[in-house]
């Protein structure tokens, strides 16, 4: 069946990939956590050279991940265009302190100091995208679940993105030959015909869908039930691997990104690096 | 004296959303390492006393029930539905459906994991089990990188883990071609004789299941147990068919030559028919006094040609290789081979819903590779497997009448189209009816009469007897030869090799993606070569006419078909 892969697991032999779920979880969410709150540039130009690094060394092409990267680019953009809109003078505020380079018309002047926060926003999303994007791409989704559960998620919850994984191939596949048989029979979801008419016609392929995918859901509540889904308070996991050395190692590089970025951030005490004073 | 491990004593259930009982009085036992085949039409109960056994009933579908049940001597309403799951393992329907985890190993580990078996144990568990159902060489596969023997196998693996006392397979056969149906059934053979369990199949069809030794059968009809009695005796005595279920081939094959069938006759299988002389001379003296119909085929034009066609949803990967045939107007062809041959992909390419990468397909001379999947449609009607898939509105009137709205005919014309419509479907007295309160088959004739609105010259069909007992199967498959007759040209893709020989006189037998053989359907079933590459199944006609030393068994499966349906349309009348 044809496949539009826009994000998924790549297969390659990596050092990133190599390391365990757990792992690949922990340093992502030490690192989201340190981009998200620090204001710091020089912590997230420090962040963004180890992300080209890391990136690097996983094997995954830019051209992999292309797709979504450049929906990401689009949502920065438009992301930096409303925040100018609505606050032009925001970064004047935050630096206390105004150095005019020009006026565009009315208040939308533009600072040095607007300038250098629009520059600090843009910092954090390409540092924190890229690894999110790699944590999907080098995780095996087998370990996702598994992954989740051992940083204390309920294992029903981590079960749910396993079985979110499993089933939303096959719901594709169904939702196109819906939409074939559907289209056989005058169903058009092309541009022509009128808004309303478009969205009358979803439901004709809509309605077949949900109902074949609550059939799908109860066999597949039954099959779990039938071979003991819920049993007990926890549950062991046939994919999980073993920390490493190596699995260590990154995690404590994890820890110490997080609180040497947020020692950084918050030494001069506040978390936005002011370099108008 | 052995307890049995299953044991209804004057059982009766009624589901909480259902107005009246759906069993009534049932008295079954089941001992240990027996092997029990549970028969019945659609509705007969049968899955119902599958969900008692297993427990889903009262767990997942609530009711009310009546007597007595237990279950390696517990009560289901009293314990959980887990201590149920460590003494029965139950493999469903849906191999995809029930394939849980993301690859082979994980989902065979899936009730290990939920029992906190560490890790070590359980990956050597696995790969024991693996091994037992030969899968261990794909324990890293996805479910999608596998055919249906395969998944059935990995489900089969994943209840054997938990060291079982009763296998229950419901409807095994259901989703699988001929030949991996007869591998299955010979896989669950083998297990039970490695672990001795007992081995419950439910299933309807009755034949493909006795390909391998079976101890008992229960016939189910309308929630009662109509009949309990070792296979032997069974198939000598009762009348299936007024049940809904279909006797063996030969059986019936032995019964129009006035061959009686009795418990000496050792009827169970067509390779241990005790046939004497007698017996023989009777079956070769019906051959003699009954003409095949074949030959009789007239010569009309081509309606459908496929030329060179080729197609590859990757380019690595060409699903469809050259392929070149045409249909005659008014044919009604089989479309065959094992899943993954590229059948469905051929019916996509004809129905435009992909684009061939090379060759062409012409409707009655002229290239439709310019025409839009609607115009399409206006000639080339295609019909999805599973109704559900299709409907979409909740009335049989507004269903019928979708196709039209797209059309811009007038309201009168598209009445008087709807109307003669239903008409030819055998719908008209329902056209006020919401969809919901119709039976699977009538659902499955509101979408063809979706279809047929559009008034196309050609309908194909996606499997359209699957999951269908053999009443029916009858229905719907009478129903398309009406069609055929009123000149529709039908084009059917299945699995179902009774329906091949019965109601469609040509074959076309795919593999690979390759187009291996077309000509008559009772020649297809009658090459063994061919049989064994297209993953088909000789039918025991065949063994059963060499058997009588006849020489020609493709004529002999030709003269009875004949006969049968000359026969059918009798009692009809």
């Amino acid at each position: 069946m044809a496949q539009v892969a826009i994000l998924n697991y790549i297969k390659r032999q990596s050092p990133v990939h190599e390391l365990t779920g757990t792992t690949k979880l922990i340093f992502f969410i030490a690192w989201s956590i340190t981009s998200m709150v620090t204001f710091d540039t020089r912590v997230l130009l420090c962040m963004l050279l180890i992300g080209a690094v890391i990136f690097r060394i996983s094997k995954i092409r830019i051209r992999d991940i292309s797709v979504v990267l450049g929906l990401a680019a689009v949502f920065l953009l438009l992301n930096n265009f409303f925040i100018y809109l609505f606050t032009p003078e925001y970064g004047v505020e935050l630096y206390e302190s105004r150095t005019l380079l020009f006026t565009i018309v009315g208040r939308y002047t533009v600072t040095a100091q607007q300038l250098f926060y629009h520059l600090n926003i843009t910092l954090k999303v390409v540092c924190v995208v890229p690894i999110a994007l790699l944590f999907i791409a080098c995780t095996d989704p087998s370990e996702f679940a598994a992954s989740l559960a051992r940083i204390g998620v309920s294992y029903r919850a981590g079960y749910a993105v396993s079985l979110a994984l499993r089933y939303t191939p096959d719901v594709q596949r169904e939702y196109r030959n819906i939409s074939q048989a559907q289209q056989a029979r005058g169903i058009d979801l092309s541009g022509k015909d009128k808004l309303f008419t478009r969205l009358k016609n979803s439901v004709a392929i809509l309605l077949p869908l949900i109902m074949s995918s609550l059939n799908r859901i109860e066999t597949v509540s039954n099959a779990m039930e039938l071979r003991g889904f819920g049993k007990e308070k926890t549950r062991t996991w046939y994919a999980r691997r073993r920390l490493k050395r190596a699995d260590w190692l990154t995690i404590g590089f994890a820890a110490a990104i997080l609180a040497v970025g947020l020692t950084v951030t918050f030494m001069d005490g506040s978390r936005y690096y002011n370099p108008f004073t | 004296m052995v307890q049995p491990v299953i044991s209804f004593k004057d059982y009766g259930f009624q589901y909480t959303a259902q107005a009246s009982p759906t069993l009534h009085h049932i008295n079954l036992n089941i001992y240990p390492g027996e092997k029990v085949l549970i028969a019945g039409a659609s509705g007969s109960g049968k899955s119902t006393v599958g969900s008692c056994i297993n427990g889903l009933i009262p767990y997942a579908y609530p009711g009310e029930s009546t007597g007595e049940l237990l279950v390696g001597g517990k009560d289901p309403g009293k314990e959980s539905i887990f201590a149920l799951s460590q003494i029965v393992g139950t493999v469903l329907q849906d191999t995809d459906g029930q394939f849980i985890g993301l690859t082979v190993g994980e989902d065979i580990a899936f009730a290990l994991e939920n029992d906190c078996v560490p890790q070590e144990q359980m990956k050597a568990t696995v790969q024991k089990v693996a091994e037992l159902v030969d899968i261990d060489h794909h324990l890293e596969y996805a479910p999608h990188e596998l055919s249906g023997g395969q998944k059935q196998r990995v489900s089969l693996a994943g209840v054997m883990v938990e060291d079982v006392k009763v296998l229950l397979f419901d409807e095994p056969l259901a989703n699988l071609d001929p030949a991996a149906g007869r591998v299955t059934i010979e896989l669950i053979d083998e297990v039970q004789k490695r672990t001795g369990a007992a081995v419950i199949i439910i299933e309807h069809r009755l034949e493909d299941v006795l390909w391998r030794r079976v101890d008992r059968i229960v016939l189910m009809d309308e929630g009662r147990i109509v009949a309990d009695m070792p296979t032997r005796a069974f198939l000598s005595d009762t009348k299936l068919t007024e049940h809904g279920i279909r006797e063996p081939l030969y059986l019936t094959a032995l019964r129009y030559a006035g061959v009686p069938i009795t418990e000496e006759l050792e009827p169970q299988h067509v390779d241990s028919l005790q046939l004497s002389e007698e017996h023989k001379e009777k079956v070769r003296a019906w051959y003699q006094g009954n003409e095949g119909n074949g030959g009789a085929a007239t010569q009309k034009k081509d309606i459908l040609s496929v030329e060179n066609l080729s197609f590859g949803y990757t380019p690595q990967k060409q699903n469809l290789k050259n392929v070149s045939f045409s249909i005659k107007e008014g044919e009604m062809v089989s479309i065959v081979g094992k899943n993954g041959a590229g059948k469905s992909t051929l019916a996509k390419l004809i129905c435009g819903f992909e684009k061939p990468t090379a060759g062409r397909i012409c409707l009655e001379g002229r290239d439709l590779a310019n025409d839009t999947i609607k115009e399409r449609a206006q000639r080339i009607g295609y019909v999805m497997q599973n109704p559900n898939q299709m409907i979409s509105k909740p009335m049989i009137w507004d269903e019928v009448e979708m196709a039209l709205l797209a059309s811009g005919m007038s309201e009168q014309a598209r009445k008087e189209r709807v109307e003669e419509t239903l008409k030819i479907c055998g719908l008209y007295p329902f056209r006020k009816w919401p969809v919901s309160a119709l039976s699977f088959g009538q659902k499955k004739r509101v979408t063809i009469a979706g279809i047929l609105v559009q008034q196309p010259r050609i309908i194909i069909l996606d499997e359209p007897t699957a999951g269908q007992d053999y009443h029916h199967y009858t229905e719907i498959m009478e129903f398309l030869k009406s069609l055929n007759r009123q000149g529709f040209t039908v084009i059917m893709i299945t699995h179902d090799m009774h329906l091949m020989l019965e109601y469609t006189p040509r074959a076309i037998v795919f593999c690979e993606g390759e187009l291996l053989a077309d000509t008559t359907s009772a020649r297809v079933l009658n090459d063994p070569k061919l049989v064994q590459k297209a993953n088909l199944k000789e039918t025991s006609l065949y063994t059963l006419s060499l058997r009588c030393g006849l020489e020609k068994p493709q004529e002999f499966t030709e003269r009875f078909i004949a006969y049968e349906e000359a026969h059918r349309e009798r009692q009809e009348r």
